[in-house]
């Protein structure tokens, strides 16, 4: 049976291997064009956003020029002529932004490592909570922060700016307001970035290589030493670019933010008082305003839309790059 | 690091040994014989009794020593104030105790267990106040004519129990079933054009699929209101003014990218070989699509549209510019202002009189179940299947088992 192998085909090797072509059915030509033309339907729309929300605010931005408009502090059409920009409102959405992102950042990596190392009987359980919290409406949020979590949150402003306020950003004013307050706010953001975060952070971290988890272990090193040396570091774009899809969210978060914040844009770093104001919050609660307004309102719509797209679309880049195992060192 | 790391059992083991049951150990070390213990496996992470004892020790420990310097000596600490300290002096004498007992290693890894858990649990706090807070003050005012009533001659001196929520809930309905109905094929072609195609597109595509789902769902609502809201003021076509119909395709404009996501997503995990069975007996692709990936991957994409529907159900900032909110019954998507349970909820809640406020409360007691019903229909859906298939396999292998170990007797039964 050995002996009678038979002699390779001698064509082959002069023999180029043949061109594999496509030819679409007419029911495929049609398929392929129906779904390219409905994947280029978000294409235009996406960018329709952009163009309609310029085109609409060209008023604003023609009486304030662009420079002008992302200078201005202040908010006023009742003046003559009308003083209104976006920084007042800029620094307020960053700040809130920023206050959610660092407490909901920890909270969101914590819980994913509980999810992922520790909770291996109940982490079915685990994720469906978090959906849950995903899935819950900022309005209920904001709901619940507005009547209810102030309230309990003022006592510890007041605890933080009597005791730390010699710390620049828990500084207030002498006898101010502490409700409605950026502090606040971020709070209550904070419960809306965290699912997001922990999503996405959990996902890294259970593509954690199990061969090097299992290493770091039969060396002898206990779970947290494990952790230490190979989850989080391997993790590290994910938490970053988790970080960042928390940000954009926080950024873009509405109503919570306008039934919490007094809607005054001003240029301040005393987040445990009074005042402040997000775009996104201005926004909604100037619906159905007059002409110049709603243009003035789309300016910084369309700044909320640029700041956003840039966060989330450097956020997906981090985070498929440090799930294709670049950008990690082991 | 890994070389001190692996000296942990050595140096961790004797002590537990010793606090866990030493009594048992020096019995059997008695008789001189030399008798070779089976050597017994090694467990750091193992939490013996002494370990939570510690763990409760360091708790009541802490606890009172800041009663003590906080509430006896000093005054001026808030609850919260009292609990921050608490936790810290808690991670501290437990960090030392631990690290007495067993080693800095060992106690490094409990510190870190501890705070895990408990950060864990602080997570879960929040939307358990959230869902008890919204259902104690929703039950105050909520009765069934809220489902029947709209908010025809309510004034504010009338109590909160008059009047209802039933435009809002029709509005809702229909502003979310047309939503779905502009978002539910697109997304669909787009997921399958992102994973079933080879189109040269679907890097861009799949770039602003994502982008567009952290657009912040107020722009959604300013675009339709500058697209096409704005620029049709003047010509006094009702259609183009503040209706359900502009709001529903607000929400559009937020559902794609969600659904889009999650199909494609499900779409991914059908396996590429029924894939290629079907394009091998010469189905073509879209036949492919139709009748083979489709039909295997349903109730994962069931689920995603169920989540798609429960996250449209509660927005409410695209709908301020776009239905705008009405307290009358209007039940034309096409024609005037229409209310919707988020905007109900926004609008009472924002106006100073208490029995508006528990109106909110109620409305958004109705959402929350809403929500939460569609939530659990989704997990309900695409809950893990493969248990029950092999059940019934299983249970039907064993009844055919059976019908053929009985056949005979059946016959001789069935016969007469």
């Amino acid at each position: 049976m050995m002996t009678e192998v038979p002699p390779p085909p001698p064509a082959r090797s002069t023999r180029t291997p043949r061109e594999i072509v496509d030819v679409p059915s007419r029911v495929d030509r049609r398929f392929n064009r129906l779904t390219l033309a409905s994947g280029l339907f978000v294409l235009v729309l996406l960018t329709l956003v952009g163009f309609f929300l310029l085109w609409q605010s060209r008023d604003a931005l023609e009486s304030q020029g662009l420079w002008g408009f992302l200078t201005t502090e202040e908010w006023r059409t009742d003046v003559d002529p009308p003083r209104i920009g976006v920084l007042g409102l800029m620094v307020g959405t960053v700040l809130v932004a920023i206050v959610a992102v660092v407490l909901a950042v920890p909270f969101g990596v914590l819980a994913s490592l509980f999810i992922t190392e520790y909770a291996l009987n109940v982490r079915k359980y685990l994720i469906a909570i978090v959906d849950l919290l995903a899935a819950v409406p900022s309005l209920l949020f904001g709901l619940w922060g507005f009547l209810y979590l102030s309230d309990k949150v003022v006592p510890i402003s007041r605890w933080l700016t009597d005791n730390l306020g010699f710390i620049p950003i828990f500084e207030t004013d002498e006898g101010a307001v502490l409700f409605g307050s950026i502090f606040i706010a971020g709070i209550v953001v904070s419960l809306m970035s965290l699912p997001i975060v922990t999503s996405v952070v959990r996902e890294v971290f259970s593509q954690t290589p199990p061969g090097e988890k299992e290493a770091a272990l039969a060396l002898g090193g206990t779970r947290w030493g494990m952790i230490r040396t190979v989850v989080l570091p391997y993790g590290r774009g994910g938490i970053i670019g988790g970080s960042m899809l928390g940000l954009g969210r926080a950024l873009g978060e509405t109503i919570a933010v306008a039934l919490l914040l007094p809607g005054v844009p001003e240029v301040t770093f005393k987040i445990l008082q009074n005042g402040g104001a997000t775009v996104a919050g201005f926004i909604a609660n100037r619906a159905g305003s007059d002409e110049f307004t709603v243009s003035g309102l789309m300016a910084a719509g369309l700044v909320l839309f640029v700041v956003t797209l840039a966060t989330n679309m450097l956020a997906s880049v981090v985070v498929n790059r440090s799930r294709s195992g670049q950008g990690v060192e082991l | 690091m890994s070389l001190a790391e692996s000296r942990v059992p050595a140096g961790v083991n004797p002590p537990t040994e010793v606090s866990g049951n030493g009594a048992g150990s020096r019995r059997t070390v008695a008789p001189p014989t030399p008798v070779r213990r089976k050597p017994r496996p090694r467990r750091p992470r193992e939490w013996t009794s002494a370990d939570v004892w510690t763990l409760v020790g360091s708790v009541v420990s802490a606890a009172c020593l800041n009663w003590l310097v906080l509430v006896r000596l000093t005054t001026g600490a808030s609850w919260f104030g009292f609990l921050l300290c608490a936790y810290a002096t808690f991670l501290v004498v437990f960090y030392v105790t631990t690290k007495d007992r067993l080693g800095k290693l060992v106690a490094v890894d409990r510190l870190a267990t501890v705070v895990i858990v408990t950060s864990a649990v602080v997570v879960l706090i929040p939307l358990v106040l959230l869902v008890a807070y919204v259902l104690v003050e929703g039950l105050k005012a909520l009765r069934l004519t809220f489902f029947v009533d709209d908010q025809t001659g309510i004034t504010p001196i009338m109590p909160s129990t008059a009047g209802g929520g039933s435009h809002a809930i029709v509005g809702t309905v229909q502003q979310v079933g047309l939503a779905l109905l502009w978002s539910l094929p697109l997304s669909l072609a787009c997921a399958v054009f992102l994973n079933e195609t080879r189109s040269r597109w679907r890097r861009p595509v799949r770039i602003f699929v994502d982008a567009m789902s952290g657009l912040p769902s107020i722009v959604a609502g300013l675009f339709i209101f500058a697209t096409l809201i704005l620029p049709f003021a003047k010509s006094g076509n009702p259609l183009f003014g503040f209706n359900g119909f502009m709001a529903s395709l607000a929400l559009a404009i937020t559902m794609i990218p969600t659904i889009t996501r999650t199909v494609e997503v499900v779409l991914r995990l059908v396996p590429d070989g029924l894939r290629e069975a079907s394009l091998a007996m010469g189905a073509s692709r879209a036949r492919t699509v139709w009748s083979v990936v489709f039909p295997t991957a349903r109730t994962g994409m069931t689920t995603a549209v169920v989540l798609g529907i429960a996250r449209a159900v509660g927005e409410t900032a695209p709908l301020l510019f776009t239905a705008f909110g009405y307290d009358l019954m209007n039940a034309n998507p096409f024609e005037g202002p229409q209310e919707s349970l988020p905007l109900f909820v926004f609008r009472n809640i924002r106006k100073p009189d208490v029995a508006a406020i528990e109106r909110g409360f109620a409305g958004a007691l109705v959402l929350m179940i809403i929500v939460l019903a569609l939530f659990a229909l989704a997990r309900f859906i695409g809950r893990d299947k493969s248990k029950q298939v092999a059940k019934r396999t299983r249970a039907r292998a064993a009844e055919r088992q059976a019908r053929l170990e009985a056949r005979p007797t059946v016959d001789q039964e069935s016969q007469p």
